[in-house]
């Protein structure tokens, strides 16, 4: 089955920097807080989309990580959303419990679940289809091509947009990549684990 | 345009992180939700929690927000009848 389903393209958002395809596209060139850095990502992109600014830094890695990788749009409505990381909300949750003790931040709650981030990048491309959000200890390739290829093969997607989107205590690692039915890398263990660690030394 | 006006835009522009927006861009008359400045529910709620936490101001009717938020004139005029602080 493995030889049926290519990886079409990747991004990789680590270290102040982004690869697509892994070719660096942007390196943030002075020390910039994390917030800072999303924002000089979004200038460089271009983009034009004020509800970036409420997001959470979650969806804002998974919003500006899906921009890049599909050059801002998805043109298969039915594309699936696979995506996993290993902290959750957390750094929402944290920065939500804060203000309980005050004022209770509605804006803040709306992103207390790690899903928000699908729901956040289903509505900017308007995509109604299957969706699921795995929390796992590290990135875990067998986890993706295993629900891939069963996904597949009960015919629920034609195409997948797959992601790792992990943050915690402003700590980002974000890698995402699609899933066709042909052209591109062969899609098994091997493969995505060499892309994701592609920038590592 | 009173002190409140302004202070009241560079709260919202801050508190509903309306970036790339200037106090001066937001019209007194302007409508807050709709095609006007483009606010949200979860906006909504969170103009109600700015008008407790920066001008103690309780609202105990959920429908006297429409009115309101309806634009800046609206909210300024209702704080500075209504204000504890």
């Amino acid at each position: 089955m493995s030889q049926d389903l290519y990886i079409t393209n990747s991004v990789l958002i680590r270290d102040s920097r982004v690869w697509k395809n892994e070719m660096l596209i942007f390196k943030n060139e002075n020390e910039v807080t994390f917030s800072k850095f999303l924002k000089a990502i979004y200038r460089h992109q271009e983009l034009k989309y004020p509800k970036f600014f409420k997001m959470d830094g979650l969806s804002k890695l998974g919003y500006l990580a899906t921009e890049i990788l599909t050059n801002g749009e998805i043109q298969n409505k039915s594309t699936a959303l696979v995506f996993a990381n290993s902290a959750s909300s957390l750094e929402t949750d944290e920065a939500y419990a804060q203000t309980i003790q005050d004022f209770p931040s509605p804006a803040l709650f709306v992103y207390t679940l790690p899903n928000i981030m699908l729901g956040e990048i289903s509505i900017r491309h308007q995509l109604k289809s299957e969706n699921i959000f795995f929390v796992s200890r590290e990135f875990d390739a067998s986890l993706f091509i295993d629900y891939c290829r069963v996904t597949f093969q009960q015919k629920k997607a034609e195409n997948m947009l797959c992601g790792w989107v992990d943050l915690h205590n402003n700590d980002y690692d974000v890698f995402l990549w699609q899933i066709a039915r042909s052209g591109g890398t062969d899609f098994n263990e091997e493969e995505l684990k060499k892309l994701y660690l592609s920038t590592h030394e | 345009m009173s002190d409140l006006h302004t202070e009241l835009k560079k709260s919202i522009i801050e508190q509903l992180n309306l970036e790339d927006m200037e106090v001066s861009e937001i019209e007194n008359d302007e409508h807050l939700f709709g095609d006007g400045l483009g606010l949200d529910s979860i906006d909504a709620l969170e103009l109600i929690v700015l008008l407790e936490k920066d001008y103690g101001i309780k609202l105990t009717d959920p429908n006297q927000g429409k009115e309101i938020f309806n634009s800046i004139n609206t909210m300024v005029d209702f704080i500075e009848k209504n204000r504890t602080r």
